[in-house]
């Protein structure tokens, strides 16, 4: 079921397991870290974070135990392409962790697998005793002396937030999944206390398909700011939803025209937390430094309504705000009830208002990156669609 | 945590904030160097005495450069910045977050505990809230938990800062309150949403000082004491802990350290009680009954060989601290002092002694406890505590319940006439005003048992008789104490105890102090692995931090420099007793050798002591039915 749902040519496909893992033990720890920043990849998470500078940080602690995290919590509603790299690429995902032990010093590997994966556990597991079998994994790994890196897998709970990098670390040692304070970041202060390297599961497999076919190969891919390829889950009113790598950059409605979603009345650029993109500014790019995103797309018809949309990811928010700080915890409850007053046709204009304006300081004084961007799809459904969501009749009581 | 500047050779890092320019080591937070500044930045979730969360998002600033504001509590200065406290920006993200406060918040001002002193309306004012803008509950939405006999919890008026998850997991490693639920669900609550009264809650009511809201408040007895007042039959006595005294006048508006014993006196008396008494009086019997306890503890170990009478000994005025050791460490219960605290002592020699004495029927007097503290009310509703055949104290008032009562009788505390306590307790010694402070009570032990067993006065070892080893506010200290070669002659009250008094020569006293039940985890740890504080014979615990001075019936708000400055006026009071000529050891207090004439006749730990002055106590655990 799975494999139907990749829909074009993969570029992991080409690379073989343990291939990307061995060209990079071959070169120097700081050699290495440099060819991932020459390739200009950012965090394929969704946030963008420059993936060498994140290993430099890390790497540059001073630490008797450092440790390296996998994100596999995936959790932003639409995105399902995590899942598809582990089912089919799971090497070269812990290829990229090994990778990341020897770059920055760590010698243990965690991946944290959203509770909802569990069916993927035991196909998981199998793959890493495999690994160690062939020094892929464990004590002088590759024959390399000292090089002792291995992995487990912690599996996850539930909760949306441990997606964030702080909240994920806290769960791991046993805690509530909250966002911590920042700074200190993960790369001085992790897990435990100690440096600790978070990447999302797609980032990794990327550095070893890197190692295989050179930074300038990747460089040379997607834009200047958003190099290289990049896996999409495209889903909603399309034809053939799946699957599908694309160059970042790419245009709205190139990608629509490949999945077959012309005549799109909009496009959730990034899930929840994404932007919605009206069809007038179909011509932007899905990139970093335009409409970023971690891999959802999610495709609305014109027969969508969507002030069902905004109530949908605000329930969402609702519930998967971790609750600590008050604008996430209150300030979704609040764009919910001003969604549903939209949909009775019995909020002012003046009300609308206020909630843009709240939104606007959940953006920017929220804790972490869940309340900074679940009011992302209100703002931008008001924006552009002022006009379909402010007509409604008053419902007749 | 923050990370405070300290070290000389941290690095220093240029900072401006709202123009003003500074250096500050780094680590210091845009809160500390602001407040260094002397620019105000509202604060809600962030507390002194407690580790910062970063949660309620009031004192977000703007850093330039950076597109989303920061919480200044939790934020190090590493690099030079420049932040805007009060942009736009700011000013807008504040208000916002208020509003969203007020959405929930439900509950009137006009009957609060905390009207007038409520971090949250304070807010509301400063930030010039008007109207609800996202609306305002009309009705409540939790239940008003009133199980506890310390804690009244009202989640209506939360705001979720959770200073009270801290203060009870992190401050006092208590643990009763929690953060649940997830989303708009989340609340603080308790273990399986248990009502406070049935968890593992200690009552020490440190929650409740550090609660801006008044979500968390001392359970009120103020109408049932006036009802009381107002019974001519009933003859209503209230005995005075010495903690209260010292903290008192910062509800009338003065300086934390202002004593206000003798105008408070006469305060009660206008207020309408009967009888004023002093607790030091009890605590002083209290050193009399508990040293001779140790005493007998430490003979029978070191000299017999008998091991029914465990060392250390603990102590067992506070009774948050007994509560914690029944939940946490019930297998230590034979360690503590079998002495009841200094308030049930009175209260069992108020319906026997008192009552016999001027001939009034134990059942129509009414004994109101004033303490610095919640849990006492817990420990005078323990259905053990009723020696003298009746309910030994019936009401313990905190500090902020009687400044009320004084306050609705139109007093103005500072502006009352001196006068001294009643007899025949009269005033007590020294020893027993230094209860408050940690450390006080062993202080006041020693001052004793020191002149008990060596037959001299303890100024001929410590200046002033002050035994400033075991002051501080370090949370747990060690102490050795030698005693000299000669020994005796011991006094008559207790000469009688053991059959000679030599093994005590050239012997080392060694002891131990902690306050705040963190810290005494931290002691009790140790003992269980067998180091240092294994080997004490004897360690004073106070469950709230700074001893009763900081406890959680005191004036709000608290910190640190507030508690010193309590401390500061406790030991000035014990001092000034000894330049008035007054008694400042225990042993000394002519009316405690009265009572050993007249009424407990068979001296410290006797038959009758033992019926009245002493308790035992239930093992509880840590699992909840």
């Amino acid at each position: 079921m799975i494999q139907e749902s990749i829909r074009n040519q993969i570029t992991f496909s080409q690379i073989a397991a343990a291939e990307g893992l061995k060209a990079g033990l071959q070169i120097t720890p700081e050699a290495l870290i440099d060819q991932v920043r020459e390739s200009g990849i950012r965090g394929r998470g969704g946030a963008g974070f420059p993936t060498g500078l994140k290993w430099a940080f890390t790497a540059a602690e001073k630490s008797d135990k450092k440790y390296v995290i996998c994100n596999a919590d995936e959790g932003e509603p639409g995105t399902f392409k995590d899942r598809v790299i582990f089912e089919n690429w799971a090497d070269l995902v812990f290829d990229g962790m090994a990778l990341a032990g020897y770059a920055i010093g760590a010698d243990e590997g965690i991946v944290y697998l959203r509770a909802e994966y569990t069916f993927l556990r035991e196909k998981l597991e199998k793959c890493l005793a495999e690994r160690r079998k062939k020094v892929l994994l464990g004590e002088n790994c590759l024959g390399m002396k000292g090089f002792n890196f291995d992995i487990h897998i912690h599996m996850g709970s539930g909760a949306y937030v441990c997606g964030e990098e702080t909240a994920l670390i806290e769960a791991l040692e046993g805690k509530r999944g909250e966002a911590r304070n920042r700074p200190p970041f993960p790369a001085a202060s992790g897990y435990l206390g100690k440096p600790t390297l978070v990447n999302n599961v797609e980032t990794f497999a990327w550095i070893a398909t890197i190692m295989v076919k050179g930074s300038d190969w990747f460089r040379g891919l997607g834009t200047e700011k958003s190099s290289g390829l990049k896996l999409f889950s495209i889903s909603g009113d399309v034809e053939s939803p799946g699957v599908y790598e694309f160059p970042m950059g790419i245009s709205v409605n190139q990608l629509l025209t490949e999945v077959g979603g012309r005549g799109a009345k909009a496009v959730q650029i990034g899930g929840a937390s994404g932007t919605c993109v009206p069809s007038a500014e179909f011509d932007r790019a899905i990139a970093y430094e335009d409409v970023a995103t971690g891999g959802s797309i999610i495709v609305f018809g014109q027969q969508r309504d969507l002030l069902d949309v905004a109530e949908n990811f605000l329930e969402f928010f609702e519930d998967e705000s971790c609750g600590q700080c008050t604008p996430c915890r209150i300030g979704n409850s609040k764009l919910l009830e001003g969604v549903r007053l939209l949909k009775k046709g019995e909020c002012s204009a003046k009300y609308l208002n206020e909630l843009c304006k709240l939104a606007e300081t959940m953006q920017i004084a929220s804790k972490c990156g869940l309340g900074q961007s679940s009011p992302n799809a209100f703002l931008s459904i008001v924006k552009h669609f002022r006009k379909e969501i402010f007509n409604r009749e008053p419902v007749a009581v | 945590m923050t990370q405070q500047a300290t070290a000389a050779n941290t690095e220093m890092i240029p900072v401006t904030i709202d123009g003003k320019e500074t250096r500050v080591a780094s680590g210091t937070t845009i809160l500390e160097a602001a407040k260094h500044l002397g620019i105000r930045i509202p604060t809600l979730c962030y507390h002194e005495d407690l580790c910062v969360e970063g949660v309620c998002r009031i004192c977000v600033v703007e850093i330039e450069g950076m597109w989303t504001l920061q919480a200044s509590c939790t934020y190090p200065i590493t690099q030079a910045i420049t932040v805007k406290t009060h942009s736009p920006k700011v000013r807008k993200a504040r208000r916002h977050i208020l509003d969203l406060m007020f959405s929930e918040h439900y509950g009137e001002c006009y009957s609060c505990a905390r009207n007038n002193n409520c971090e949250l309306q304070n807010l509301a004012q400063e930030y010039g809230v008007d109207e609800y803008r996202f609306g305002h509950p009309d009705l409540p939405i939790f239940n008003i938990d009133k199980s506890s006999f310390a804690i009244t919890r009202d989640n209506n008026k939360c705001i979720q800062c959770r200073r009270c998850v801290r203060t009870c997991a992190e401050f006092q490693e208590v643990k009763a309150l929690e953060n649940v639920g997830r989303g708009n669900k989340t609340a603080i609550g308790t273990f399986l949403d248990k009502p406070l009264g049935e968890v593992v809650c200690i009552n020490c009511g440190q929650c409740i000082n550090r609660c801006p809201t008044g979500a968390l408040t001392a359970k009120d007895q103020t109408d049932l004491v006036w009802d009381a007042i107002e019974d001519p039959t009933k003859h209503v006595v209230i005995q005075t802990a010495p903690a209260p005294r010292a903290a008192i006048g910062e509800e009338f508006g003065l300086e934390p350290g202002t004593p206000m014993t003798w105008e408070m006196n006469s305060a009660l008396r206008e207020v309408g009680f009967n009888k004023v008494f002093d607790t030091n009086f009890t605590a002083d019997l209290t050193i009399i009954e508990e040293g001779t306890e140790l005493i007998l503890r430490l003979y029978k170990t070191l000299v017999q060989g008998d091991t029914s009478m465990p060392l250390p000994q603990f102590t067992s005025c506070s009774p948050g601290w007994v509560k914690y050791i029944e939940h946490f460490y019930p297998e230590y219960l034979g360690n503590v002092s079998s002495a009841k605290s200094p308030q049930q002592m009175f209260g069992a020699m108020i319906k026997t002694y008192y009552a016999e004495k001027n001939n009034i029927d134990p059942k129509d007097i009414v004994s109101v406890a004033l303490m610095p503290c919640t849990a006492k009310k817990f420990e005078c509703n323990r259905p053990e505590m009723a020696d003298s055949g009746h309910q030994d104290v019936d009401f313990g008032l905190t500090t902020r319940e009687l400044a009320k009562m004084i306050r609705e009788s139109g007093i103005n505390l500072p502006d009352m006439p001196k006068s001294d306590f009643d007899s025949p307790f009269g005033t007590a010694s020294g020893s027993g005003v230094i209860f408050a402070a940690t450390g006080g009570v062993m202080e006041a032990a020693l001052r004793s048992v020191l002149e008990f067993v060596t037959g001299k006065q303890v100024e001929n070892f410590y200046d002033h008789a002050d035994i400033i080893p075991v002051r501080g506010f370090e949370g747990c200290r060690y102490v050795e104490l030698k005693i000299p070669e000669e020994v005796g002659p011991v006094p008559a009250i207790i000469q009688h105890l053991v059959p000679d008094w030599n093994w005590i020569k050239g012997a080392t006293v060694k002891v131990g102090v902690a306050h705040g039940t963190g810290n005494a985890r931290k002691v009790m740890e140790d003992i269980k692995a067998g180091g240092k504080f294994s080997e004490c014979h004897f360690i004073e615990v106070m469950a709230c931090p700074g001893g009763c001075l900081g406890g959680g019936g005191q004036p709000i708000p608290t910190n640190l420099d507030i508690r010193e400055a309590r401390a500061k006026a406790i030991y000035a009071e014990d001092r000034a007793y000894g330049e008035a000529g007054k008694a400042r050891k225990s042993h000394e207090n002519e009316a405690v050798l009265k009572v050993y004439q007249e009424f407990l006749k068979e001296g410290p730990c006797g038959h009758l002591s033992h019926k009245l002055l002493h308790t035992d106590y239930t093992p509880r655990g840590k699992y909840i039915d």
